[in-house]
Protein backbone atom coordinates (compact mmCIF):
# COMPACT_ATOMS: atom_id res chain seq x y z
CA UNK A 1 0.00 0.00 0.00
CA UNK A 2 2.63 2.70 0.88
CA UNK A 3 5.01 1.51 -2.32
CA UNK A 4 1.68 2.45 -4.18
CA UNK A 5 1.97 6.13 -3.11
CA UNK A 6 5.39 6.49 -4.25
CA UNK A 7 4.28 7.06 -7.93
CA UNK A 8 1.19 9.42 -7.18
CA UNK A 9 3.43 11.13 -4.58
CA UNK A 10 5.79 11.77 -8.16
CA UNK A 11 2.90 12.27 -10.56
CA UNK A 12 1.95 15.14 -7.99
CA UNK A 13 4.72 17.20 -7.62
CA UNK A 14 5.41 16.92 -11.41
CA UNK A 15 2.00 18.21 -12.29
CA UNK A 16 2.55 21.03 -9.71
CA UNK A 17 5.64 22.06 -10.61
CA UNK A 18 3.99 21.78 -14.34
CA UNK A 19 0.66 23.76 -13.26
CA UNK A 20 2.36 26.36 -12.14
CA UNK A 21 4.83 26.28 -15.14
CA UNK A 22 1.48 27.02 -17.24
CA UNK A 23 1.32 30.43 -15.53
CA UNK A 24 4.05 31.62 -16.08
CA UNK A 25 4.72 34.07 -18.75
CA UNK A 26 8.36 34.21 -20.12
CA UNK A 27 8.00 37.42 -21.69
CA UNK A 28 6.94 39.11 -18.34
CA UNK A 29 10.74 39.28 -16.79
CA UNK A 30 10.63 41.21 -13.95
CA UNK A 31 12.68 44.23 -14.48
CA UNK A 32 15.38 45.43 -12.35
CA UNK A 33 14.37 49.05 -12.75
CA UNK A 34 11.32 48.62 -10.31
CA UNK A 35 12.44 50.82 -6.99
CA UNK A 36 15.04 52.45 -9.10
CA UNK A 37 15.33 56.25 -10.14
CA UNK A 38 13.91 56.61 -13.43
CA UNK A 39 16.53 57.15 -16.20
CA UNK A 40 17.02 60.83 -17.07
CA UNK A 41 16.87 61.67 -20.71
CA UNK A 42 16.17 64.88 -22.36
CA UNK A 43 14.17 64.25 -25.85
CA UNK A 44 12.08 66.52 -28.42
CA UNK A 45 8.42 66.47 -27.82
CA UNK A 46 6.30 64.87 -30.54
CA UNK A 47 4.55 67.35 -32.51
CA UNK A 48 7.03 70.28 -31.33
CA UNK A 49 10.69 69.63 -32.03
CA UNK A 50 11.94 72.64 -30.79
CA UNK A 51 10.72 71.90 -27.45
CA UNK A 52 12.54 69.33 -25.11
CA UNK A 53 11.46 67.24 -22.43
CA UNK A 54 12.78 65.35 -19.23
CA UNK A 55 11.91 63.09 -16.01
CA UNK A 56 13.35 66.26 -13.89
CA UNK A 57 10.03 68.58 -15.49
CA UNK A 58 7.65 65.82 -13.94
CA UNK A 59 9.65 65.86 -10.10
CA UNK A 60 6.97 66.28 -7.26
CA UNK A 61 4.30 64.12 -8.69
CA UNK A 62 3.84 60.42 -9.78
CA UNK A 63 3.85 60.12 -13.94
CA UNK A 64 2.96 56.88 -16.11
CA UNK A 65 5.57 57.02 -19.11
CA UNK A 66 4.10 54.73 -21.90
CA UNK A 67 6.35 53.32 -24.48
CA UNK A 68 4.55 53.33 -28.16
CA UNK A 69 4.52 53.47 -31.61
CA UNK A 70 2.26 53.74 -35.00
CA UNK A 71 3.70 50.70 -36.27
CA UNK A 72 3.05 48.50 -32.75
CA UNK A 73 -0.35 46.39 -32.86
CA UNK A 74 -0.90 45.77 -29.33
CA UNK A 75 -0.83 49.49 -28.50
CA UNK A 76 -3.64 49.99 -30.80
CA UNK A 77 -5.17 47.51 -28.74
CA UNK A 78 -4.21 49.13 -25.50
CA UNK A 79 -5.00 52.52 -26.78
CA UNK A 80 -8.77 52.87 -25.92
CA UNK A 81 -7.43 51.87 -21.80
CA UNK A 82 -4.99 54.87 -21.84
CA UNK A 83 -7.65 57.04 -23.33
CA UNK A 84 -10.07 56.32 -20.71
CA UNK A 85 -7.32 56.70 -18.28
CA UNK A 86 -6.28 59.73 -19.72
CA UNK A 87 -10.14 61.33 -19.07
CA UNK A 88 -10.03 60.66 -15.41
CA UNK A 89 -7.23 62.69 -14.89
CA UNK A 90 -5.93 60.28 -12.09
CA UNK A 91 -2.02 60.72 -13.19
CA UNK A 92 -0.06 62.27 -16.42
CA UNK A 93 0.57 60.01 -18.98
CA UNK A 94 3.53 60.78 -21.10
CA UNK A 95 4.10 58.60 -24.11
CA UNK A 96 7.59 57.39 -25.53
CA UNK A 97 7.27 57.17 -29.03
CA UNK A 98 9.54 54.86 -29.65
CA UNK A 99 11.54 54.37 -32.52
CA UNK A 100 8.59 55.66 -34.99
CA UNK A 101 8.21 58.13 -37.59
CA UNK A 102 7.05 61.78 -36.30
CA UNK A 103 4.74 62.22 -38.76
CA UNK A 104 3.37 58.64 -38.76
CA UNK A 105 2.82 59.09 -35.07
CA UNK A 106 1.13 62.11 -35.14
CA UNK A 107 -1.84 60.89 -37.75
CA UNK A 108 -2.02 57.80 -35.16
CA UNK A 109 -2.93 60.13 -32.11
CA UNK A 110 -5.15 62.23 -34.77
CA UNK A 111 -6.98 58.72 -35.49
CA UNK A 112 -7.60 56.66 -32.40
CA UNK A 113 -7.45 59.85 -30.09
CA UNK A 114 -4.33 61.27 -28.05
CA UNK A 115 -4.42 60.23 -24.18
CA UNK A 116 -1.00 62.11 -23.61
CA UNK A 117 -0.01 64.77 -22.06
CA UNK A 118 2.72 64.93 -24.60
CA UNK A 119 4.99 62.63 -26.20
CA UNK A 120 8.77 62.64 -26.64
CA UNK A 121 10.41 61.46 -30.12
CA UNK A 122 12.72 58.10 -29.22
CA UNK A 123 13.53 58.00 -32.84
CA UNK A 124 16.68 55.57 -32.14
CA UNK A 125 15.90 54.01 -29.01
CA UNK A 126 18.25 54.28 -26.77
CA UNK A 127 16.44 55.69 -24.37
CA UNK A 128 14.36 52.72 -24.68
CA UNK A 129 17.37 50.86 -23.64
CA UNK A 130 18.13 52.99 -20.93
CA UNK A 131 14.33 51.49 -19.69
CA UNK A 132 14.88 48.02 -20.67
CA UNK A 133 12.34 48.46 -23.32
CA UNK A 134 12.06 45.29 -25.39
CA UNK A 135 8.17 44.97 -26.33
CA UNK A 136 6.26 47.36 -27.30
CA UNK A 137 3.97 48.77 -25.77
CA UNK A 138 5.70 49.27 -22.01
CA UNK A 139 4.19 51.36 -19.25
CA UNK A 140 6.04 52.20 -16.42
CA UNK A 141 4.95 54.76 -12.73
CA UNK A 142 7.04 56.44 -11.49
CA UNK A 143 6.27 58.08 -8.00
CA UNK A 144 6.37 61.58 -7.02
CA UNK A 145 10.48 61.26 -6.30
CA UNK A 146 10.98 59.87 -9.68
CA UNK A 147 11.41 56.16 -8.48
CA UNK A 148 10.00 53.74 -10.79
CA UNK A 149 7.30 52.04 -9.22
CA UNK A 150 5.76 49.62 -11.50
CA UNK A 151 6.41 48.42 -15.00
CA UNK A 152 3.72 46.22 -17.46
CA UNK A 153 4.91 45.21 -20.38
CA UNK A 154 2.24 44.39 -23.35
CA UNK A 155 -1.18 45.71 -23.49
CA UNK A 156 -2.72 47.61 -20.31
CA UNK A 157 -5.75 46.17 -19.51
CA UNK A 158 -8.75 48.26 -17.45
CA UNK A 159 -7.66 45.13 -14.53
CA UNK A 160 -4.29 46.15 -14.68
CA UNK A 161 -5.04 49.79 -14.11
CA UNK A 162 -7.94 49.08 -11.53
CA UNK A 163 -5.71 46.40 -9.51
CA UNK A 164 -1.82 47.54 -10.26
CA UNK A 165 -1.38 51.15 -11.03
CA UNK A 166 -4.41 52.80 -9.08
CA UNK A 167 -3.77 51.69 -5.51
CA UNK A 168 -0.15 52.78 -5.78
CA UNK A 169 -1.34 56.04 -6.96
CA UNK A 170 -2.89 56.08 -3.45
CA UNK A 171 -0.15 54.70 -1.24
CA UNK A 172 2.13 58.01 -1.33
CA UNK B 1 67.49 61.87 -52.65
CA UNK B 2 65.73 62.99 -49.41
CA UNK B 3 62.45 63.43 -50.79
CA UNK B 4 62.57 60.07 -51.68
CA UNK B 5 63.60 59.28 -47.99
CA UNK B 6 60.66 61.09 -46.96
CA UNK B 7 58.32 59.50 -48.81
CA UNK B 8 59.74 56.11 -47.66
CA UNK B 9 59.43 56.90 -44.18
CA UNK B 10 56.00 58.30 -44.82
CA UNK B 11 54.73 55.07 -46.53
CA UNK B 12 56.27 53.18 -43.76
CA UNK B 13 54.75 55.05 -41.24
CA UNK B 14 51.43 54.56 -42.77
CA UNK B 15 51.64 50.71 -43.03
CA UNK B 16 52.76 50.67 -39.59
CA UNK B 17 49.54 52.79 -38.36
CA UNK B 18 46.99 50.60 -41.21
CA UNK B 19 48.22 47.46 -39.22
CA UNK B 20 48.41 48.82 -35.76
CA UNK B 21 44.37 50.18 -36.36
CA UNK B 22 43.92 46.88 -37.99
CA UNK B 23 45.01 44.99 -34.42
CA UNK B 24 42.63 47.22 -33.03
CA UNK B 25 39.89 46.61 -35.00
CA UNK B 26 40.47 42.80 -34.84
CA UNK B 27 40.64 43.18 -31.51
CA UNK B 28 37.52 44.99 -30.51
CA UNK B 29 35.99 42.72 -33.55
CA UNK B 30 36.81 40.15 -31.23
CA UNK B 31 35.46 41.77 -28.03
CA UNK B 32 31.94 42.78 -30.10
CA UNK B 33 31.73 39.30 -30.84
CA UNK B 34 32.19 37.59 -27.29
CA UNK B 35 30.26 40.12 -25.71
CA UNK B 36 27.43 39.64 -28.68
CA UNK B 37 27.46 35.92 -27.62
CA UNK B 38 26.83 36.36 -24.11
CA UNK B 39 24.06 38.05 -24.25
CA UNK B 40 20.14 37.30 -25.44
CA UNK B 41 17.72 38.87 -27.30
CA UNK B 42 14.65 39.37 -25.07
CA UNK B 43 12.63 40.04 -28.23
CA UNK B 44 13.02 36.13 -29.89
CA UNK B 45 14.29 34.92 -26.35
CA UNK B 46 16.36 31.89 -27.50
CA UNK B 47 18.43 33.81 -29.44
CA UNK B 48 22.04 35.92 -28.82
CA UNK B 49 22.45 39.48 -29.54
CA UNK B 50 24.81 38.18 -32.33
CA UNK B 51 22.42 35.92 -33.78
CA UNK B 52 18.71 37.52 -33.34
CA UNK B 53 17.77 39.49 -36.67
CA UNK B 54 15.02 41.85 -34.35
CA UNK B 55 15.57 45.52 -34.28
CA UNK B 56 16.24 46.04 -30.31
CA UNK B 57 19.44 43.37 -30.92
CA UNK B 58 20.47 45.66 -33.53
CA UNK B 59 20.09 48.58 -31.39
CA UNK B 60 22.08 46.80 -28.71
CA UNK B 61 24.41 45.88 -31.30
CA UNK B 62 25.11 49.16 -31.71
CA UNK B 63 25.22 50.29 -28.23
CA UNK B 64 28.02 47.27 -27.80
CA UNK B 65 29.71 48.38 -30.57
CA UNK B 66 29.90 52.77 -29.38
CA UNK B 67 30.80 51.30 -25.30
CA UNK B 68 33.46 49.00 -26.71
CA UNK B 69 34.69 51.93 -28.88
CA UNK B 70 34.58 54.15 -25.78
CA UNK B 71 36.75 51.90 -23.87
CA UNK B 72 34.33 50.66 -21.50
CA UNK B 73 35.84 46.91 -20.38
CA UNK B 74 33.27 44.00 -21.07
CA UNK B 75 32.63 44.10 -17.23
CA UNK B 76 31.06 47.47 -17.01
CA UNK B 77 29.23 46.78 -20.78
CA UNK B 78 27.81 43.75 -18.96
CA UNK B 79 26.85 45.71 -16.26
CA UNK B 80 25.49 47.51 -18.13
CA UNK B 81 23.05 45.17 -19.94
CA UNK B 82 22.13 43.94 -16.69
CA UNK B 83 20.75 47.26 -14.77
CA UNK B 84 18.38 47.79 -17.62
CA UNK B 85 17.33 44.40 -18.64
CA UNK B 86 18.21 42.07 -15.94
CA UNK B 87 19.80 38.86 -15.07
CA UNK B 88 17.94 37.13 -18.00
CA UNK B 89 19.57 39.21 -20.53
CA UNK B 90 22.79 37.20 -19.93
CA UNK B 91 22.76 33.71 -21.57
CA UNK B 92 24.39 32.07 -18.26
CA UNK B 93 22.78 33.43 -15.53
CA UNK B 94 25.01 34.44 -12.34
CA UNK B 95 25.47 32.13 -9.26
CA UNK B 96 23.12 33.72 -6.32
CA UNK B 97 20.75 32.75 -3.92
CA UNK B 98 17.85 33.57 -6.40
CA UNK B 99 19.80 31.12 -8.95
CA UNK B 100 20.81 28.84 -6.87
CA UNK B 101 17.77 26.51 -7.55
CA UNK B 102 18.52 26.49 -11.35
CA UNK B 103 22.68 25.83 -10.87
CA UNK B 104 22.13 23.45 -7.82
CA UNK B 105 18.87 21.42 -9.25
CA UNK B 106 19.48 19.19 -11.56
CA UNK B 107 23.08 17.54 -9.21
CA UNK B 108 20.12 18.04 -6.29
CA UNK B 109 17.61 15.56 -8.34
CA UNK B 110 21.39 13.60 -9.42
CA UNK B 111 21.80 12.52 -5.72
CA UNK B 112 18.08 11.56 -4.97
CA UNK B 113 17.88 9.38 -8.16
CA UNK B 114 21.53 7.92 -6.83
CA UNK B 115 20.18 7.48 -3.50
CA UNK B 116 16.99 5.95 -4.41
CA UNK B 117 18.80 3.42 -6.28
CA UNK B 118 21.25 2.47 -3.95
CA UNK B 119 18.78 1.84 -1.30
CA UNK B 120 16.48 0.01 -3.32
CA UNK B 121 19.17 -2.18 -4.30
CA UNK B 122 20.87 -2.65 -0.70
CA UNK B 123 17.62 -3.21 0.52
CA UNK B 124 16.61 -5.57 -2.21
CA UNK B 125 17.01 -9.15 -0.42
CA UNK B 126 18.79 -12.28 -2.65
CA UNK B 127 15.70 -14.50 -4.54
CA UNK B 128 14.30 -17.42 -3.01
CA UNK B 129 15.75 -20.25 -5.01
CA UNK B 130 13.64 -21.91 -6.91
CA UNK B 131 13.84 -25.77 -6.22
CA UNK B 132 11.67 -28.66 -8.39
CA UNK B 133 8.37 -30.37 -6.38
CA UNK B 134 9.36 -33.73 -5.48
CA UNK B 135 7.85 -36.39 -7.52
CA UNK B 136 5.32 -37.12 -4.82
CA UNK B 137 4.28 -33.22 -4.48
CA UNK B 138 3.76 -33.29 -8.40
CA UNK B 139 1.36 -36.24 -7.96
CA UNK B 140 -0.50 -34.36 -5.50
CA UNK B 141 -1.14 -31.68 -7.34
CA UNK B 142 -2.07 -33.39 -10.54
CA UNK B 143 -4.73 -35.05 -8.69
CA UNK B 144 -6.11 -31.94 -7.00
CA UNK B 145 -6.45 -30.18 -10.12
CA UNK B 146 -8.22 -33.07 -11.42
CA UNK B 147 -5.25 -34.25 -14.35
CA UNK B 148 -5.28 -37.76 -14.81
CA UNK B 149 -1.24 -37.69 -15.91
CA UNK B 150 1.22 -35.19 -14.17
CA UNK B 151 2.59 -33.46 -16.70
Amino acid sequence: MKRALIPLAIFLVIAGFLYVGLDLNPRQVPSPLVGRPAPNFDLPVLGDPERRFGPVEMKGRPWLLNVWASWCVTCREEHPVLVDLAKKKLVPILGLNYKDKPEEAIAWLKRFGDPYDLSIVDAEGRVGIDYGVYGVPETYLVDRDGVIRFKHIGALTPEIVENRILPLLKTP
Amino acid sequence: MTTRLAARLGALSLAVCLGIASAQDAAEEERFRHLAGKLRCLVCQNQTVADSGAELAGDLRRELREQIRAGRSDEQILEFMVARYGDFVLYEPPLKPATLLLWAGPFALLAVALGAVAWITLRRRPAPEVRELPPEAREQVARVLGEKEPK
